[in-house]
């Protein structure tokens, strides 16, 4: 294969039958070196993550952000309201009556966390992304159904086709496919 | 041999909550194949129909409503609030089984949500949608509702945050887009599932474009099952602040039966006990008429009866506190309120209320009777029932006989009352039939997930 060929090339894509043997091939990859690559699979595979390596996710980090910045945002939107800009004296309240603040403050935090998780998961995850090299594996269309998918991309720095695809068919898998970029 | 003994009766839980021998590709085929078909239903089409109509009637009520103002309505001075916020307070009830078991359950590892976790937020969405048109329809100018919320507006005015109906603006909005967004996210990789299964290509478009491109990589499960996580997490928070605000728009008031510190709590577990009423109410035909009994067992149906007595178990304690309460504090006031339900004007409908929330329920004790679908139909059915009366007697009975006898004056709804009343019926069942025939009923890949569960025991 010459040099041209493998450019055009996202990756080789070996297919499984169960989670367990998508688990054991990211292991198996992982420690001959592997680093660009991703486990395709129906449902949330656990171990695999690990498998893998993937570092800590941060979307936690995130949430939690969003969540100060709802507080404080929340508490200081009613404060200036209430107390700055528009006063109002209710039967001789004080104008910052922090503790009938609190709920909207409340709400202003669940509601910009929940913000952050699921908008920071799809940002961090590069999702909406409707056209992806993978989808042109005929056979990736059965992956919601039933089948797990490893794919080793071609910008790893270990990766050479025929070495590539040596490791992979030495995992037992249903087949292995070239996916075009 | 004591964990050979605890392995079995795990086993057992794990099947009876997944019946028959399925795989994963079965799951997907059996949740997929009632959306991937262009087969209508004759009961789908019949209900469907019944829905449309009643929404009709929705419409019109509103449209009368939009001409000529709240004047049309039974509500007059004392009795400001009568239909509109009953309603209010009995739909967003509902609505709250939904979130207890998508978020609450999720984080209890109950894996019997499962299977009712997505039509119980469908549920939650709609009934949200028939509640959060209530407050805003009995504004007296429901064209100016934009102004509860805090907008730098020319004329300079804010709105009042030392006002429990202000935070009921937030609280609802919150509730309402949280649980979308939960929904969604939770929907992403079914859409994708679809998108695969379907050989429509128009169809393929769509749903590839709703499920934003989902490929089930394992670094989005990763960070998409965090996501999920924490979601739930705020979710149980926010599910019990809602009906606690709401809880507060009657406790931080003078108004004698309101004004007390039991309600949040009694208003959250009053909303579960009626939500999974309504959760009863939709699963028993939906499964029959699905022939989904496989994934929404008999063991779901005794779990949620469970949860309905227990939920009314604290409701009556509600019951008695209140009742407590209101002779024990020596306030004339308090004391008349109470005897006015008990023996007065209001015991018919209290008595009433007393035999749907408190004693209807009490047959759930025998496991015969959670076993059996008739019997709990009509348990739920007087509970739906029950739930809605509660809220008729904490608003009217207080409201209508308040400090001085010269103003009392008596409640009755009008025909536009009810037209809007049974409207929402119609809302709700259009979006709730729209939604059993066109998006995924039961989530496909943690029905997979459970499936896969199963097979390995863990």
């Amino acid at each position: 294969m010459t040099h041209d060929e493998e450019e055009k090339l996202y990756g080789l894509m070996a297919e499984f039958d169960t989670p367990e043997a998508l688990v054991q091939a990211a292991e198996r990859c992982r420690k001959e070196g592997y680093k660009k690559m991703d486990g395709f699979s129906p449902f949330p595979v656990h171990g695999l993550p690990e498998a893998l390596g993937l570092p800590r996710n941060k979307v936690p980090l995130v949430t939690l952000c969003m969540a100060i910045l709802g507080a404080l945002g929340g508490f200081f939107l009613q404060y200036w309201v209430n107390v700055i800009d528009y006063p109002l004296n209710v039967g001789g309240r004080p104008y910052n009556s922090w503790p009938a603040f609190i709920p909207v403050t409340y709400e202003c935090t669940i509601l910009f966390a929940s913000f952050g998780a699921v908008f920071g998961m799809f940002t961090m995850n590069g999702l909406p992304k409707p056209y992806h090299p993978v989808f042109n594996v005929e056979r990736f269309a059965l992956m919601t159904n039933d089948r797990f998918f490893i794919c080793i991309e071609a910008g790893d720095s270990l990766f050479e086709l025929t070495r590539t695809r040596r490791l992979l068919e030495s995992l037992k898998p249903h087949g292995v496919y070239e996916v075009p970029s | 041999m004591a964990t050979k003994h605890i392995k079995k009766s795990q086993k057992e839980t794990d099947e009876s909550i997944l019946g028959g021998d399925h795989t994963y590709g079965s799951v997907n085929e059996k949740i997929s194949s009632i959306v991937l078909t262009k087969e209508f239903k004759p009961v789908w089409l019949f209900g469907f129909a019944v829905a449309l109509t009643l929404f009709l009637v929705l419409q019109i009520s509103v449209g009368r409503l939009f001409t000529h103002y709240i004047g049309i309505w039974g509500i007059n001075v004392p009795v400001g609030w009568g239909f509109d916020i009953i309603n209010f307070v009995w739909w967003i009830g509902i609505g709250h089984a939904g979130t207890l078991i998508s978020a609450i359950l999720l984080l209890f590892k109950q894996q019997w949500r499962t299977s009712i976790n997505r039509f119980a937020e469908a549920m939650t969405l709609f009934a949200v949608a028939c509640a959060a048109l209530f407050p805003i329809l009995h504004l007296g100018r429901p064209e100016k509702f934009y102004w509860l919320f805090p907008y730098p507006s020319t004329f300079g005015v804010w709105p009042q945050f030392r006002s429990p109906l202000e935070w009921d603006v937030f609280a609802v909005s919150t509730y309402a887009t949280v649980s979308a967004l939960f929904w969604y996210v939770g929907l992403v990789p079914d859409l994708a599932a679809l998108r695969d299964r379907t050989k429509h290509q128009g169809l393929k478009v769509l749903y590839g474009v709703l499920c934003l491109g989902w490929r089930g990589s394992a670094r989005h499960w990763f960070r998409y099952e965090t996501a999920y996580l924490l979601l739930a997490g705020l979710g149980t928070p926010l599910v019990l602040s809602v009906h606690s605000i709401i809880g507060l728009d009657f406790a931080t008031s003078i108004v004698p039966g309101w004004h007390a510190t039991i309600f949040p709590p009694y208003f959250v577990a009053g909303a579960i006990f009626a939500g999974f009423a309504m959760v009863i109410t939709l699963a028993v035909p939906l499964r029959k008429i699905y022939h989904l009994e496989d994934f929404i067992t008999m063991k779901h149906l005794d779990n949620m009866a469970k949860v309905m007595l227990a939920t009314g178990m604290l409701v009556g304690y509600g019951y008695a506190m209140e009742a407590f309460m209101a002779f024990y504090s020596g306030n004339n006031y308090e004391i008349a309120m109470m005897k006015n339900r008990l023996i007065g004007h209001f015991a018919p409908f209290y008595w009433a209320l007393i035999v749907c929330n408190l004693l209807a329920p009490q047959i759930l004790w025998s496991k015969k009777a959670r076993g059996n679908l008739v019997i709990l139909y009509i348990v739920a059915m007087f509970v739906n029932v029950g739930m809605w009366l509660e809220r008729y007697i904490i608003i009217v009975t207080s409201l209508a006989r308040d400090f001085i006898p010269s103003s009392w004056h008596d409640y009755a709804p009008t025909i536009w009352d009810w037209g809007i009343f049974l409207g929402t019926f119609g809302l709700f069942f259009t979006l709730f039939f729209l939604f059993i025939r066109f998006v995924p009923m039961i989530s496909v890949f943690e029905m997979q997930e459970l499936v896969h569960k199963k097979k390995h025991g863990h």
